[in-house]
């Protein structure tokens, strides 16, 4: 029997674990335009907290979504927070995979130009795939 | 009997734009406001139906809230005409009636 006051041994560490525990892929996928509701804000700090326990998490913004990272928002006048910055801070939370659905943007008038963040644009095929692939997917 | 139409929510979205256009009649007015202003946007898929609609109806959207979601007025489907608050209180008073198509 162990000493009470021994720190318990490391558990050792396999393909899926490192000392923070499993790694998962997680997809958090954004439908929704960012001041009707608050679906847009809620899901961008569940981005953050993955990030911040150093899950693989990649962003797809599809539908009403891809008006969430449209750049020059200015929502003060209308007396709301502005949190689109805080998409351009993913970088520094290793949130790097981001994506747009390609018909989505079209469908809306938009170009990647409009974004104020670097994406990846993919089609419906590509992002199907995209999908496939993810552990966890946390559509808002 | 005059009145003014609003819609607040994203023609993508809900069909309350659409519905709204098929119901308003003929010289009333439609006022974009929120997440309806998405519809005002050229180069989409509901410009076709907004230069339709503004050749038989005074087609509106609201200044704020077009900034708010970083469309500049330059961005608006020719047609739709740019107003403040002060023109959305100016709007009301002047019909009849406000239709809020929620």
């Amino acid at each position: 029997m162990s000493d009470n006051n021994e720190a318990p041994p490391p558990i050792p560490p396999d393909d899926d674990e490192d000392e923070f525990g499993v790694i998962k892929k997680f997809c958090y996928v954004n439908r929704k335009a960012p001041y009707g509701t608050v679906y847009a804000l809620e899901s961008l700090e569940m981005v953050l907290i993955a990030a911040a326990f150093d899950q693989d998490v990649s962003v797809v913004f599809m539908d009403d979504g891809v008006y969430q990272i449209k750049s020059d928002q200015a929502p003060e006048a209308a007396g709301m927070k502005n949190f689109s910055k805080t998409y351009r801070a993913l970088e520094g939370y290793d949130v790097e995979k981001l994506y747009v659905s390609k018909e989505s943007m079209e469908e809306r008038g938009l170009t990647t130009d409009d974004f104020l963040v670097d994406v990846e644009v993919l089609d419906a095929a590509a992002l199907s795939a995209l999908l496939a692939e993810q552990e966890v997917v946390i559509t808002s | 009997m005059s009145k003014l139409h609003t819609v607040n929510k994203s023609p993508f979205d809900r069909n309350s734009f659409d519905t709204c256009l098929t119901h308003a009649e003929d010289g009333s007015a439609v006022l974009l406001i929120e997440d309806g202003v998405y519809a005002a946007v050229a180069g989409g898929q509901t410009a076709a139906r907004i230069t339709e609609a503004s050749a038989r109806l005074k087609v509106y959207v609201l200044g704020p809230d077009l900034a708010a979601r970083g469309m500049a007025d330059d961005r608006v489907c020719a047609g739709v005409s740019v107003v403040d608050y002060g023109g959305f209180v100016d709007l009301a008073a002047e019909h009849d009636a406000v239709h809020s198509w929620l």
